[in-house]
């Protein structure tokens, strides 16, 4: 695939202000909302309280009941009934509250949502955009933690995508409300209230593309979501050793857009991926299959991992464990330039 | 029947002590757990509240609420919808016994229920269908042929559901009471519930097909739920054909299915789904009611699945032949084709017109299925995303690559596999 190149915006014009994700979603479903009357948000508690997280705060007081809707406490409700409405003509942006509780909802995404455009070859569109704030780190009770998008990423007619900054979340989550597929969107949850500059005037990447978010020679780190910033924290501490780390955020986790790392791993040779998942059949292990495909020659060492464990997601007091951290990144570049 | 006789003891030691008594079911009161299952197995009346216009002898009744205003032409147009719905659904049992098909799912003795439904829809409103809705379809307009790729293998249903106003077929059990309901508050989100005057288009709503095995599902609770709460225009169909697979009723409800609604918040009815005059006319008045913004309804339309499940059940193996027998007196077509004749509507010449009609209808059902064309590999490809996924351009191409290297493969990429 050919390098994605920028987008030009075309909003209107305010200054550059330092929001964290939290507020660069908000700005986004505001814009998106603003833009096209068929623009719904739709979830448990989204409306008065503006979403547990507050990533819908202020929205219903704007748009109304109809535009913001506090459904009833069902997920495959409200995945299927956004499914209708889509049916129909709105684009709904339906909320998930915790990442371990889509799986109610789980039916109607790989049933229905994922397959309707291709069941009816492009007759029925459903543009409906699930979010799903994700990940550990939070110290939350069972099934609030977990990083569910490998099984998504695995359904065929979904697009999977994660930010990982306020430009990213601002910029992505438009993308994907504009966008006629569905698509899964997974939120950092424990980077929410990390903060960047985000000017709304600046060029931004299409939705289906990976960034290069910092050069370096020695070893490629791919990597989305909450690991995007444990990740640039490594690549800046492995300067202290003296490896010089390049730094990929995948952004979309499908499609892939697999040409930057491939680009990337041409000429460090080596590639670690990271993420909080589960690592059999996940999201890493796609990465680290394509790049042995297509790079073959250029490796000087096998694709390692670091993931999260093969096990449920553990009881928060040993979640820092689990969750792979500076240390862990670090240790797999060492192995890695080790070889 | 009144509420009352559903009432029954919840505590396991009540229900004990009631058994122990062995008051005899003549006399009790309260009907033991055995008594109300057997009450439910003996429906096959459908009830004190079931709404009936038409006999199964064909002789017309009255009903206090649900009289109808019906011409003899419309009347002699639903035997005719029914007669070549019925010869087209034995059509594709036959086909999938000669191999032409891969199943079929009969729709044989749910006729009535699905004409009077179907019949009772405008052209703007919307049906979200099962998969046995194949007379539905045809009130939609759908040609019965375009009802053969799914169960050929060659599509996922070929109609469009925004010309024709229906749904593709659903096979997941239940999951369209979700999306109908959704569908449904868009059509209100849009203002196109609950407004007076002149145009005919002014109103809509939307209708949802499932069965009783599907009841048991929580996507018809949620679809439900959602549909009180937000007062969206969507009439709950259910078509109670006694059987979800080897599973009767009584496996998926202790109560009548219409009674449900009330845990809902809306009305529900039991209408006999053998009667083409009763479900039409329950149908249009529960759509009426939508289009009018009073909120969503259900309808059990009580009515028998005469074949099984699909052509690969055998029906014989879970339930007894007399009870096959019995319903075979409830025939829906022969009781309008019997009242036709008796009260003059129609005569042979008409009769013998339609079964003409549907020999041909046949013919031309079968010449279509064994002429279908097998769709080339690309259609694998085809439709998967509405922006083309790179990584699923990368596979059609290879595959297409990989297919073109057998030299004698005969894989057309412009044409079908020959």
């Amino acid at each position: 695939m050919a390098a994605p190149t920028m987008e030009s915006t075309g909003s209107s014009t305010t200054p550059t202000q330092t929001v964290t994700i939290a507020k660069g979603l908000n700005m986004a479903l505001r814009n998106a909302m603003e833009r096209d009357p068929k623009v719904l948000v739709m979830g448990e508690d989204v409306g008065k309280l503006g979403g547990v997280f507050r990533i819908t705060d202020g929205l219903q007081k704007d748009f109304g009941e109809h535009r913001v809707l506090d459904t009833p406490l069902a997920e495959s409700g409200i995945i299927g009934t956004a499914i209708g409405l889509a049916m129909r003509g709105f684009r709904p942006v339906c909320e998930i509250q915790f990442d371990g509780f889509i799986f109610p909802g789980f039916d109607q995404i790989v049933s229905q949502l994922s397959k309707m455009h291709y069941r009816s070859q492009g007759k029925v569109k459903v543009p409906v955009v699930i979010r799903v704030p994700f990940g550990g780190g939070i110290g939350a009770v069972e099934h609030h933690s977990e990083s569910p998008e490998s099984l998504f990423a695995h359904v065929a007619g979904l697009k999977v995508v994660s930010c990982s900054n306020p430009v990213d979340a601002y910029w992505m989550l438009q993308q994907a409300i504009d966008c006629d597929d569905p698509v899964l969107f997974f939120e950092p949850k424990r980077r929410y209230w990390e903060k960047g500059q985000l000017d709304p005037e600046a060029e931004h990447l299409p939705l289906v593309s990976s960034a290069v978010l910092r050069t370096g020679s020695d070893v490629t780190v791919a990597t989305y979501g909450p690991m995007v910033k444990t990740c640039m924290d490594a690549a800046t501490a492995a300067e202290e050793d003296g490896n010089d780390i390049e730094v990929i955020d995948l952004r979309s986790l499908s499609p892939l857009d697999l040409g930057p790392v491939a680009e990337s791993v041409r000429r460090t040779g080596r590639l670690v991926v990271v993420s909080e998942s589960p690592p059999e059949s996940s999201v890493t292990s796609e990465v680290a299959t394509r790049v042995q495909q297509e790079c073959f020659y250029s490796l000087e060492a096998p694709v390692l991992r670091v993931n999260g464990f093969d096990t449920p997601y553990p009881p928060s007091k040993l979640e820092e464990g689990y969750l792979p951290d500076l240390d862990r990144v670090l240790d797999a570049v060492d192995r890695s330039l080790a070889y | 029947m009144s509420p009352e006789h559903w009432t029954r003891p919840s505590r396991p030691d009540e229900r004990d002590r009631i058994a122990d008594t062995a008051v005899p079911a003549a006399t009790s009161a309260t009907p033991t757990r055995e008594q109300v299952i057997a009450g439910l197995r003996a429906t096959s009346e459908g009830g004190a509240d079931l709404v009936q216009l038409l006999t199964p002898e064909g002789q017309r009744v009255s009903h206090p609420d649900f009289d109808i205003d019906i011409t003899d032409e419309q009347l002699r147009g639903m035997y005719r919808d029914m007669v070549l719905v019925r010869r087209a659904d034995r059509e594709g049992n036959a086909l999938q016994r000669q191999g032409q098909l891969g199943i079929w799912v009969p729709l044989l003795g749910q006729e009535a229920a699905q004409i009077g439904a179907g019949r009772a829809l405008l052209p703007q409103d919307m049906a979200f269908p099962s998969y046995r809705e194949h007379g539905v379809a045809w009130c939609r307009g759908i040609d019965p042929t375009e009802l053969l790729g799914i169960f050929r293998g060659t599509d996922h249903g070929s109609w469009d559901p925004n010309e024709t106003g229906m749904g593709l077929y659903t096979i997941v059990i239940g999951n369209q009471c979700v999306n109908a309901t959704g569908y449904a508050m868009g059509q209100k989100f849009e203002g196109k519930v609950g407004n007076s005057g002149d145009d005919a288009t002014a109103n809509e709503a939307t209708m949802v097909f499932f069965g009783d095995g599907a009841t048991s599902q929580g996507d018809v609770h949620e679809g439900m739920v959602w549909a009180s709460v937000y007062d969206a225009p969507v009439v709950f169909f259910c078509q109670n054909n006694q059987w979800a697979i080897s599973e009767p009723t009584e496996r998926q409800s202790r109560i009548p299915l219409y009674e449900r609604a009330k845990g809902y918040g809306f009305p529900g009815i039991r209408v006999d789904g053998n009667d083409v005059l009763a479900s039409l006319a329950v149908s249009r008045w529960a759509m009426n009611e939508a289009r009018q913004g009073n909120g969503p309804l259900l309808i059990e339309a009580f009515t028998y699945r005469m074949d099984a499940h699909t052509t690969s059940d055998d029906a014989t193996r879970y339930r007894m032949g007399d009870e096959l027998e019995a319903w075979k007196l409830k025939d829906p077509i022969e009781r309008l084709r019997v009242h036709l004749l008796r009260e003059q509507i129609a005569d042979q010449e008409f009769l013998d017109g339609v079964e003409t009609e549907a020999d041909e209808l046949a013919a031309r059902f079968r010449q279509f299925c064994v002429d279908m064309s097998d769709p080339p590999p690309e259609r694998i490809f085809s439709a998967a995303y509405a922006e083309e996924s790179p990584v699923v351009a990368a596979q059609r191409e290879d595959y297409l690559d990989y297919l073109s290297g057998f030299a004698d493969s005969g894989h057309d990429t412009e044409g079908s596999v020959r």
